[in-house]
């Protein structure tokens, strides 16, 4: 599941709670600022074996219809993900600004 | 209810086990005491069911207590002295997470040089950690504390963690006789804690978070209402306890012959009892002598403190503390309480008791003395004010 990015960004005093726990799946930006590669994947290659998103430190991972699929909003561009695959389906591409 | 001959540790201890934490974290070596000692013997032997978590630090002890409280668990830990400042990252955590945790801690002399006797500068330190802070005078006091510390830390109103502080060895490690109270009524005063503040797998949660500036001075703003709150807290749980266990305390401090006194000495913990034997002695001899016992350095009894001492001639705090380059700090705080009251008294600092030195019979009459006649606004007993050395 991927988290809610959410659209509220100024609380009210009695909108902001007694401690501090809210309820979870909230993020409140996207967060992926300073990726100099992206992990592109060969659609036509992935075999959607899961070991990517097993080894994706960032959780951005997920498998679409038996393919991996990556939320560009949060990787980091560590490129694990590329190390890991063993059919060389991921490829790490210099991010275009 | 049954009779003990107790050190403060073990009364503390006799309290925690009737109060049944669920989680208690301990750090064994020195400068910890005897309380964790006693406290795992009971949960070794049955008679309190905890989880008994023996830790590699003060700081883990602390960290241990927040886990514990944010799985919704009732946590226990104690430390004393340098385990009080090496724990001091986490006191923050504990107290902005609105965690109510309770500790004792054993006021016990800091660095250096160093030795492990009685004085107040480690928990008069953290004062701005967003601690409850409460000092006892006697072991009764001690069990009695522990007693009443989770129902007001747990308290929706307060949701703070608790420090109750014991002087080292002058409490901790003499021995008093101590009323035991029964099971059933502890179990009567002090219901199984309660709360939303935790780790939930039906609600998820996210907690402990971070907030930008936005957002961060209103949780800041919420921490200071709930140390406030506390004040309030403290009269009902007194009266509460008072009902049950027919023991009655009197709030943030403590007054003696006070009414119509001129000359008041302001103190924390034990040595309030030579202050009053003292004042007893001078009254024989005419003079208007009365003491002040703070029972809690937060929420700070401001209003109290101005009230009593609004019509003396002169007021002396005495203290086991120094903010070193400017006075004591409990001194600090009376005195800015009667500023704000707009209250014109003449008020003296006496340090004294730093890393166990005695303070006598003799040293408080001087005191009394010393105020009467007029002396320098910082004074070292035994030493001579600020200015001896120059």
């Amino acid at each position: 599941m991927r988290p809610h990015i959410r659209e509220k960004k100024c609380f009210t005093f009695d909108e902001v709670p007694e401690n501090t726990s809210f309820e979870a799946g909230y993020l409140t930006t996207v967060n992926s600022g300073w990726r100099s590669i992206r992990p592109v994947i060969n659609s036509a290659k992935c075999v959607g074996c899961e070991q990517c998103y097993l080894y994706c430190p960032d959780g951005v991972i997920s498998i679409q219809d038996g393919k991996a699929v990556i939320d560009y909003d949060f990787c980091k561009g560590c490129g694990i993900c590329a190390k890991i695959c063993k059919i060389k389906a991921i490829e790490m591409e210099a991010e275009r600004k | 209810m049954s009779k003990k001959f107790l050190s403060g540790n073990e009364a503390f201890a006799e309290g925690i086990r009737l109060a049944r934490p669920q989680v208690i974290s301990a750090y064994p070596i020195t400068p910890q005491t005897i309380v964790v000692e006693r406290l795992s013997e009971m949960v070794e032997d049955g008679s309190l069911n905890a989880e008994y978590v023996h830790v590699e630090s003060e700081h883990s002890a602390m960290s241990c207590a927040i886990g514990a409280s944010a799985a919704g668990a009732r946590a226990f830990t104690a430390t004393s002295s340098q385990g009080l400042l090496y724990m001091a990252e986490c006191l923050y955590y504990a107290s902005g997470g609105r965690f109510p945790i309770v500790m004792m801690n054993a006021d016990r002399s800091t660095a250096l040089p160093w030795n492990i006797y009685g004085d107040q500068r480690d928990s008069l330190s953290q004062l701005d950690s967003g601690w409850i802070q409460a000092y006892a005078e006697n072991a009764q006091e001690a069990l009695d504390l522990a007693l009443m510390s989770y129902r007001i830390a747990e308290d929706k109103r307060v949701s703070t963690p608790y420090m109750a502080n014991l002087d080292g060895f002058v409490l901790t490690h003499t021995y008093e006789t101590v009323d035991i109270p029964e099971r059933e009524q502890a179990d009567r005063f002090l219901p199984p804690y309660e709360t939303d503040n935790r780790i939930d797998l039906d609600a998820p949660k996210n907690m402990a978070f971070s907030a930008g500036p936005d957002t961060n001075y209103i949780f800041k703003y919420k921490e200071h209402e709930g140390v406030l709150a506390a004040r309030e807290v403290i009269a009902e749980t007194e009266k509460a306890f008072a009902e049950i266990f027919g023991r009655k305390y009197t709030g943030l401090l403590e007054n003696y012959r006070t009414e119509d006194a001129d000359y008041i000495i302001v103190t924390l913990g034990s040595i309030a009892g030579l202050c009053r034997e003292t004042a007893d002695k001078l009254r024989e001899n005419g003079v208007k002598a009365g003491v002040v016992r703070i029972r809690y350095m937060r929420p700070f009894p401001n209003e109290e403190v101005a009230e009593v001492l609004r019509n003396a001639k002169a007021y002396a705090v005495l203290e086991k503390d120094i903010s070193f380059g400017n006075e004591g700090t409990v001194f600090t705080n009376v005195n800015s309480a009667l500023k704000k009251a707009g209250a014109d008294v003449k008020g003296y600092n006496f340090i004294g008791g730093l890393g166990g030195r005695n303070i006598s019979a003799s040293d408080i009459e001087k005191i009394y003395n010393d105020i009467t006649n007029g002396t320098e606004s910082v004074n070292f007993i035994g030493i001579g004010g600020e200015s001896n050395g120059k």
